[in-house]
C-alpha cells in the first residue's frame, strides 16, 4: 500500500511541474508592462526601470522562472494591489469558506445521486428511471449561476425560507472563534447552536445549487455502472446461490459499480471548483473565487494567478487522494501496483 | 445515401426527442441569422419611463432597469452566444484533431509532447484555467473564445489520438502506404477521415458545454461588455434585481441559455445513437 502511494506521488510530480510552468507563463503573458503597471501612471522612466530590476523583469526567462519557483517554495504568491496584503495570506483566509461550500455541495450530490442511480438501474424503464434521465439531462444543461438565482427567487423572495444571499452569516451575528475556518465545525466546537443554525441556513442554497450541478453526471454514471454490474456473471451467481437481494445489491453490485463513480469524482471536483466561482458571485460568498473575481475585474493579476495555482494544486492533490482511495476500494489495483 | 436517411428516420422515430432537438437547433440558427430583424425594438434603446416593467403585451419579456426591451435583447443575443460557442468548438476541434492525429500517427516524441501538454491542461480545474487565460491575455471577446477553445482541447486531442491509433496498423492503411503515399498523405487522406464521425459526435456534445462556459465567463464580467446583449451578462444584470422580485430580467436570458444547451445535449445524444447504436443508454 505504501509503495502504491509512493509511486502515485511520483506520478503527480509531472502534473505539479506542468501546473507551475503554465502559471508562470500566464504570469509572463500579462498584457502591458508589469513594471510600468506597478509604478503607476506618474512614475518616471528611472522609477519604472528600478521596479523592473526589483521585480527581476530585466533577466532572462529561465532566470525569472527560477526566481518564481523560489518565491513559490517560500509560499510567496506576490502582493494584491487591491487589498495590499500578501496573496497567500488572503487566499488562506478565504479558502475554508470555499472548501466548506464545495464539500457540502459534493456530499449533497453524492448522497442524492448514488441512491437515485442505483434505484434507476434496478428498475430500468420504470417512471423513476425516466425521471432520473430527465433530471440528469436537465442538470447538465442548467447554467449553475442561473439555478442559483432561481433558488434565491423562490426560497428567499417568494417563500422567505432562506436568508438573503449575502455571505456566510448575517452582518449582525458574530462568527465563532476560528479553529478550522469551517463555520459549521467552528460553531459546533464553540457549542453555539444559534450560529450553527445561521451558518447552515446560509449554506443550504449555495450548496444545493452546486449539488444540483454535480448530481447529474454522478447519477448517470452510477446508473450505467450498476446496469453493467447487475448483468454480470458474478451477480447472477450470487443471486442463484440464494443471497438476500439486499446483500447482492449493496455488497456485491454497488461496491463494484462505485469504482467508475470514484474515478468520476475527480472530474466532478474540477467542475465544482469552477462552478464555485459562479456560485460565490451569486451568493456573495466570501471565498477564494469571489476574491479572484474582484481582483480580475480590478486588473489586479497576482491574486488571479495565485488563485489558479492554488486551485490546480488542490485538484492535483485531490486526484492523488482519489487514487489512493481507489486502491482501498479495489484490491486489484494494489496487486498491480 | 438513402440508407443513411432511412437509418436517420428510424432513429428519430425511436427517439422523437432528437427530432425535436434538431428542430430547436434549426430555429436557433435561424434566429441567429435574422434576430436583429425580427426584434420588435432596438436592443440598446433605453427608455427610463418604462423601466423594470413586468412582461406585458407591449414587452413580452418585460423591460430591464433602463427600460430596454428584454425580448429584443434575448433575440439579438442569439447570434453572439452561438457565434462564441461555435467558433470556440471549431477552433478546438481543428487544433485538437491536428495535434491528436499527429500524436497517434507518428508516436515517439510528438506523442509524448502532445500527451504531456494535454495532461497539463487537464491538471487544472478547467473553468479556473479559462479565467487565468483571460486574465493573462486580456479581457476581450476574442480571448473568451481562445480560453474556451483551450480548455476543450484535451477532449478532442485525446479522442483523435485514440481513433488514429487503432487505425494506424489497419489493412487499408498498409495498402495506402505500400502504393507509395507519403506518411502525411496517408494520415490526412486515408486515416483521418475515418476518425471524423466519432469526433463530430464529441463536438456536438461539447457545444452545450462550450456555451455554458462562455456564458459563465461573461456572467462574471469577462469578455462581453455591457450594454452588448449576451445571455450570460444579461443574467448577471438581472441578478441584482432578483432579491427585490424583478424575476423577468434574469429569467428569460437564462431560459434561452438553458434551451440552447439542452438542445445541444439532446442532439449530441441523438447523433451518438445514430453513429454508434452500441453506446445507447
Amino acid at each position: 500500500m505504501l509503495r502504491l502511494i509512493g509511486r502515485r506521488l511520483a506520478l503527480a510530480v509531472p502534473g505539479i511541474v506542468g501546473v507551475v510552468v503554465v502559471s508562470f507563463l500566464l504570469n509572463r503573458a500579462l498584457p502591458g508592462d508589469p513594471a510600468a503597471f506597478f509604478a503607476g501612471p506618474a512614475a518616471t522612466r528611472e522609477a519604472v526601470e528600478e521596479i523592473r530590476v526589483k521585480l527581476g523583469l530585466d533577466r532572462s526567462l529561465p532566470e525569472q522562472f527560477a526566481l518564481y519557483v523560489r518565491d513559490l517554495l517560500r509560499g510567496d504568491l506576490g502582493t494584491s494591489l487591491t487589498t495590499g496584503q500578501p496573496v497567500s495570506r488572503d487566499l488562506l483566509a478565504r479558502l475554508p469558506a470555499s472548501l466548506e461550500l464545495t464539500l457540502a455541495g459534493l456530499l449533497l450530490a453524492v448522497g442524492v445521486a448514488v441512491p437515485l442511480g442505483v434505484l434507476a438501474a434496478t428498475r430500468p424503464g420504470a417512471w423513476l428511471d425516466h425521471l432520473t434521465r430527465v433530471v440528469t439531462t436537465a442538470g447538465v444543461s442548467l447554467p449553475v449561476f442561473f439555478t442559483g438565482l432561481l433558488l434565491v427567487y423562490v426560497f428567499y423572495y417568494l417563500l422567505g425560507w432562506a436568508p438573503a444571499p449575502l455571505g456566510r452569516l448575517d452582518a449582525v451575528s458574530a462568527p465563532p472563534p476560528t479553529v478550522t475556518g469551517f463555520l459549521l465545525v467552528d460553531a459546533a466546537l464553540a457549542g453555539d447552536p444559534e450560529t450553527f443554525r445561521a451558518a447552515l441556513a446560509h449554506l443550504v442554497l449555495p450548496a444545493v445549487t452546486l449539488g444540483l450541478f454535480a448530481m447529474a453526471p454522478i447519477a448517470r454514471m452510477t446508473r450505467a455502472a450498476m446496469l453493467g454490474v447487475l448483468g454480470s456473471d458474478f451477480v447472477r451467481t450470487a443471486r442463484a446461490s440464494g443471497l438476500a437481494p439486499r446483500t447482492v445489491l449493496v455488497t456485491y453490485a454497488l461496491r463494484n459499480a462505485l469504482l467508475p463513480v470514484v474515478t468520476l469524482l475527480g472530474m466532478i471536483f474540477s467542475f465544482l471548483l469552477g462552478a464555485n466561482v459562479l456560485v460565490e458571485k451569486v451568493f456573495a460568498w466570501p471565498g477564494v473565487g469571489s476574491y479572484a473575481l474582484e481582483a480580475l475585474i480590478a486588473s489586479d493579476y497576482a491574486p488571479v494567478q495565485g488563485f489558479v495555482l492554488v486551485m490546480a494544486s488542490l485538484y492535483v492533490l485531490l486526484n492523488l487522494f482519489i487514487d489512493v482511495v481507489y486502491g482501498l476500494v479495489d484490491p486489484r489495483v494494489r496487486i498491480e501496483g | 445515401m438513402s440508407r443513411v436517411v432511412r437509418h436517420a428516420r428510424h432513429v428519430v422515430g425511436e427517439n422523437p426527442v432528437t427530432g425535436v432537438a434538431g428542430g430547436v437547433f434549426l430555429a436557433l440558427l435561424v434566429l441567429a441569422a435574422v434576430g436583429p430583424r425580427v426584434a420588435p425594438y432596438d436592443p440598446l434603446l433605453t427608455n427610463t419611463r418604462h423601466k423594470l416593467e413586468a412582461p406585458s403585451p407591449a414587452h413580452w419579456f418585460g423591460t430591464d432597469q433602463v427600460g430596454r426591451d428584454l425580448l429584443s435583447r434575448v433575440l439579438v443575443a442569439t447570434r453572439l452566444d452561438l457565434g462564441i460557442a461555435l467558433s470556440a468548438v471549431a477552433l478546438s476541434f481543428a487544433a485538437g484533431a491536428l495535434a491528436g492525429a499527429c500524436a497517434g500517427f507518428y508516436g515517439g516524441w510528438v506523442d509524448r509532447i502532445v500527451t504531456r501538454v494535454m495532461d497539463t491542461i487537464m491538471a487544472f480545474p478547467l473553468f479556473v484555467l479559462a479565467m487565468g487565460i483571460v486574465a493573462a491575455l486580456g479581457n476581450t471577446l476574442a480571448n473568451i473564445v481562445v480560453a474556451t477553445a483551450v480548455i476543450n482541447l484535451p477532449f478532442y486531442a485525446r479522442m483523435a489520438r485514440a481513433e488514429v491509433n487503432v487505425r494506424r496498423e489497419a489493412g487499408f492503411v498498409d495498402a495506402a502506404r505500400l502504393t507509395g503515399n507519403a506518411p502525411a498523405r496517408v494520415l490526412a487522406v486515408h486515416v483521418f477521415p475515418n476518425c471524423l464521425p466519432p469526433m463530430m459526435v464529441q463536438a456536438s456534445l461539447n457545444l452545450g458545454w462550450a456555451i455554458l462556459n462562455a456564458a459563465g465567463l461573461s456572467f462574471i464580467g469577462l469578455g462581453v461588455r455591457p450594454p452588448t446583449p449576451e445571455w450570460g451578462i444579461m443574467v448577471a444584470e438581472g441578478a441584482a434585481f432578483i432579491v427585490s422580485g424583478e424575476w423577468w430580467i434574469a429569467l428569460f436570458p437564462g431560459l434561452a441559455l438553458m434551451l440552447a444547451v439542452f438542445c445541444f445535449n439532446l442532439l449530441g445524444d441523438g447523433l451518438r445513437d445514430l453513429m454508434d447504436p452500441r453506446r445507447r443508454t
